[in-house]
């Protein structure tokens, strides 16, 4: 049953996979719509401002003043003429600020009205991805991912921001601006997204050293399918069937791996890192770095710190056929 | 006897022009040994200093954008690695803004406002040495701890907890908030001497309203960099005291709060950008008056928009924090507080547009880095608009969006008239004009290669990509236009050399250029190229704001001043009616062995509190000696 829904997930997933890019130009929620409408106004009236004054600018140069030889020598109905410019100029100047003020609030009222949301999440941002934990009413349908986010289409979703470390900031472009996760604060942000689709998104607050390979990726799916995910989320991992994979499985128990990663049904229970329980069934590897292949399953656990210099993820040491079980082992956490 | 009190207290009415010369040159000068010019309290001296160092940071600063260029034209390169491209960025935005913006602009200041106001030296030409002597030790460390591989990584903004002891452990980010405190000290005093030297040393007849507009601009600029420094002053104390003796300001765990260095660091840092941004207004105002043949349009509508953009930038901060979860209602009233500040920008402006369109402007280089400055600001000032909106920010907080938008006021509201400020004083400080065919070259390759930099940045960030990122993925599709940003900021670089080359060729072997070769008003053009030690053989009086264009044949000049020991005119408020004679303090060692002591103090407190109260000793020593009384009856006189 699961498993076929998994394939329609993949599917869904596949029909929509032009629209995996970051951009506020290519909005794919309300939210964002809203703010790409307010930016092209504004792009609009401070461009045409912009051009006005190069016009300006270029036919004072062209043209030229009558030649004065004593420069203090001043036309004075010239200058008068002018200052009435100028003066007209300026309380110009000023309606256009205060109606771009406005204008700017009540977008702003409209983007921050407060809406009941069909789906809490609470996402934490650590030093170099996203811990996302599902809340429901009963703690057994709770469950916690990482650096991927299923939202329902056309459902508005809200995430609780936090951080353990240092600021963060939550920002998938395409569907919603961005707001700081910051240690010691309470933040949220509000998104919908309008059609299905993977919506990259990307930490957008200096973070240290991997920064710039702080990824995530918001899925957005039809609330049917959206159910399916749910429901498997909830479940534990498996227990691995296969020989390799049963190797592979204590391999990960008697390594570095389980001191920090946990995965739901095992003895592995640690929160330093993402949890890997449904790791398998993931887009993307190390907060969106790598597609999610055994390849790179395998490049990833062999040299972390060659791929995102720094993150906080050792280089385990492990022997050729140590590596293919774990590898199997964790590809098959879907 | 009489003899004797006669030479003692010989005045210029006294003298004819070449006695003058070679008696107030020997009482101003600056001596040729080693000694003598460490000890030199000329502002001119100390000025030309001030301006090649600042140059010499602005190369440095401008080698570390290079490389990181190099390493973001590709996707997921290989030349710099995370570790060593943070430092770089950081060392960028330091370098940039605490160690050339503001100094440079300063260092303007210190040569020229002396000048411009007809007075012998600036005031408290002391501190004036020690400030540089900071300035200066503080840059080196800055750069001695990036060439030692501890160059700080966190930023030039240096956002807690990131750069709390936690999460930056070692001595970089030490070593970036002390460098904070030297450029501090320095920038402090230069506030005070600017003020000072405005208030009370103008030549006799310049009233306020005949005070030349860069001077109102460094006058305004003094006052904000009084009161923002603090700010940070207080913000990168809290932090050095987090890292070094365990408090927790900044720790939310401990009860401290982490949003708290944003708002101090903010307090300052947006007057920061006025604080570079205003004296720019001040060169482009004496530029355009000088290129159009007119006098300023609006001279008293230019110096009350100066003021009040000086007040609202304090009131803007806020808009850095757009995301930082904030209340909504106070996130709009920062928007419309930013977005109020484009009337008197705006004004200002208009102002310049009026009166290039009333004058016959001629097109030398330093005009055509006002126009490239209109293009190029004006853009800006549009997308400053546009990121004061809290929607709008939200989107490209944080992104190469702001990058583009800091860089066109910045570049193109500092740096295009900085460039044409150096085209234009240049003669005046080396008595040689820079080549005017070089200069065009100069001007069309930064115009350019600046376009072509930082224009493709806003699609980039509305694209998606953050700031403060070495690399990025391939799939995402920003190569080619970070491909595009590099081959201009190369371009840009190359202007760079160019103005390099000029300058030193002209140094040496440009066209003599005499008093005042661009036919200017104000009375920095009064005296020869470069100035005599002592400025001017007598005071000016003032009798307009462009004194030269007022009196073609002679300036009126006022009499009585001692040649025999520095003496200056002090003088009114608002009239500058002339008070006192006042003595100028003569060049001494003690400001340079205090920066040393204080320099030596504040890098010692990177290891142990305790530096600080050693530190105090030879600190304590070299101010005793720099006031100690000289038993001269200076005020008897």
């Amino acid at each position: 049953m699961w498993m076929r829904g998994a394939g329609v997930i993949g599917l869904a997933l596949l029909i929509s996979a032009c629209s995996g890019q970051q951009s506020a130009l290519e909005p794919h929620g309300p939210e964002a719509e809203h703010i790409a409408r307010l930016f092209w106004i504004f792009t609009a009236v401070c461009g045409t401002i912009w051009f006005a004054v190069m016009v300006v600018l270029a036919i004072g140069l062209v043209r030229r003043a009558p030649q004065r030889l004593d420069p203090l020598a001043l036309d004075v109905p010239a200058e008068r003429r002018t200052t009435m410019v100028v003066g007209g100029a300026v309380v110009g100047t000023a309606l256009t600020v205060i109606a771009l003020s406005a204008l700017s609030f009540a977008f702003q009222r409209q983007l921050f009205a407060r809406e009941n949301p069909a789906v809490n999440i609470k996402v934490t941002g650590l030093q170099w991805w996203w811990n996302v934990e599902y809340e429901a009413d009963t703690p057994d349908q709770g469950f916690t991912t990482a650096n991927e986010i299923y939202v329902p289409v056309g459902k508005p979703v809200l995430v609780r921001l936090d951080a353990n470390d240092v600021i963060h900031s939550f920002w998938v472009p395409s569907l919603m601006g961005k707001m700081d996760l910051i240690p010691g604060q309470q933040n949220q942000i509000k998104f919908t997204a309008n059609r299905p689709g993977i919506y990259r998104g990307q930490c957008a607050e200096f973070c240290g050293w991997q920064h710039a390979h702080m990824g995530l990726t918001v899925v957005a799916l039809p609330v049917p399918l959206f159910q399916t995910w749910l429901k498997a989320q909830t479940a534990s991992a498996t227990e691995p069937q296969e020989p390799e994979r049963k190797k592979g499985a204590e391999i990960f128990a008697s390594k570095a791996c389980f001191m920090c990663h946990s995965i739901r049904g095992t003895r592995a229970g640690s929160r330093v890192g993402p949890d890997l329980t449904h790791f398998a069934s993931r887009q993307s590897i190390a907060a969106a770095t790598l597609p999610m292949s055994r390849g790179s399953i395998a490049a990833w656990v062999l040299d972390p710190q060659g791929i995102k210099p720094g993150t906080n993820m050792p280089n385990v040491s492990l022997a050729p056929d140590e590596l293919d079980a774990v590898v199997s082992y964790l590809e098959g956490l879907r | 006897m009489s003899t004797q009190a006669a030479t003692h207290d010989l005045r210029d009415t006294h003298l004819d022009d070449a006695e003058l010369h070679a008696r107030l040159t020997r009482t101003w000068r600056t001596g040729p040994s080693l000694i003598a010019r460490l000890s030199s309290v000329d502002h001119k001296v100390v000025g030309r200093r001030y301006i090649l160092t600042a140059f010499f940071f602005l190369c440095l600063g401008g080698l570390s954008a290079v490389a990181m260029r190099l390493q973001l034209a590709r996707p997921e390169a290989k030349l710099l690695g995370p570790d060593l491209y943070n430092q770089l960025f950081t060392m960028h935005g330091t370098t940039m803004m605490f160690l050339f913006a503001v100094p440079v602009m300063e260092a303007f200041a210190v040569y020229l406002v002396p000048l411009m106001l007809g007075t012998r030296n600036i005031a408290f030409p002391r501190l004036n040495a020690f400030s540089y002597w900071v300035y200066l030790s503080g840059g080196i460390f800055l750069w001695a701890s990036f060439m030692l591989k501890v160059g700080p990584d966190v930023g030039w903004f240096a956002y807690t907890p990131l750069s709390g002891p936690d999460f930056s452990p070692g001595k970089r980010v030490d070593v970036w908030a002390q460098m904070i405190t030297f450029t501090e000290v320095s920038a402090l005093a230069v506030a005070v001497e600017i003020i000072v030297t405005t208030f009370k040393q103008r030549a006799p007849g310049m009233t306020l309203d005949r005070i030349p507009l860069f001077v109102w601009s460094m006058l305004v600029t003094s006052f904000l960099i009084i009161f923002a420094m603090p700010a940070v002053m207080v913000a990168s104390t809290m932090l050095i005291l987090d890292r070094l003796v365990g408090t927790h300001f900044f720790n939310p765990a401990e009860g401290g709060d982490a949003l708290l260095w944003q708002h101090l660091f903010w307090f300052f840092g947006h007057p920061e950008v006025y604080i570079i941004f205003i004296p720019a207004t001040g060169m482009v105002s004496s530029i355009i008056v000088t290129f159009s043949r007119r006098p300023a349009f609006g001279y008293l509508a230019l110096v009350l928009s100066i003021i009040a953009v000086g007040f609202l930038s304090f009131g803007l901060w806020v808009h850095h924090m757009f995301v930082t979860g904030l209340p909504q209602l106070g996130n709009a009233f920062f928007t419309a507080s930013s977005m109020l500040i484009a009337i008197p920008n705006g004004i200002q402006i208009f102002c310049w547009l009026a009166a290039l369109w009333n004058g016959r402007p001629v097109f030398k280089t330093p005009l055509l880095f006002v126009l490239g400055f209109f293009f190029i600001f004006i853009i800006g000032g549009m997308s400053g608009v546009m990121v004061a909106s809290v929607p709008i920010d939200t989107q490209v907080h944080d992104t190469y969006f702001v990058v583009a938008h800091f860089h066109y006021v910045l570049i193109g509201g500092a740096v295009f008239p900085l460039l044409g400020a150096v085209y234009y004083w240049f003669p005046k400080i080396t008595g040689r004009i820079l080549s005017e065919r070089m200069g065009q070259w100069n001007f069309w390759l930064a115009f350019i290669g600046f376009n072509v930099a930082f224009f493709p940045m806003h699609i980039l960030g509305l694209q998606g990509m953050p700031r403060r990122v070495y690399t990025y993925l391939p799939e995402m599709g920003w190569g080619s236009l970070n491909m595009l940003a590099t081959v201009g900021a190369l371009i840009l670089f190359i202007s760079f050399l160019l103005l390099l080359i000029n300058v030193i060729g002209s140094a040496s072997r440009g066209v003599p250029a005499g008093d005042n070769p661009w036919d200017a008003g104000t009375l920095e053009w009064a005296t020869t190229s470069p100035p005599q030690p002592y400025n001017f053989s007598r005071i000016p009086f003032v009798t307009h704001h462009e004194p030269l264009w007022d009196n073609r044949e002679s300036l009126p000049v006022i009499t009585g001043l001692s040649v025999e020991s520095r003496e200056i005119v002090s003088g009114t408020l608002t009239e500058a009616y002339p008070e006192i004679r006042e003595s100028s303090p003569e060049p001494s060692l003690w400001p340079l062995l205090a920066a040393l002591a204080v320099g030596g103090t504040f890098l010692g407190s990177i290891f142990t509190p305790w530096a600080v109260v050693w530190g105090s000793i030879p600190v304590a020593i070299t101010l005793i000696a720099w006031f100690w009384p000289k038993g001269t009856p200076e005020d008897e006189k």
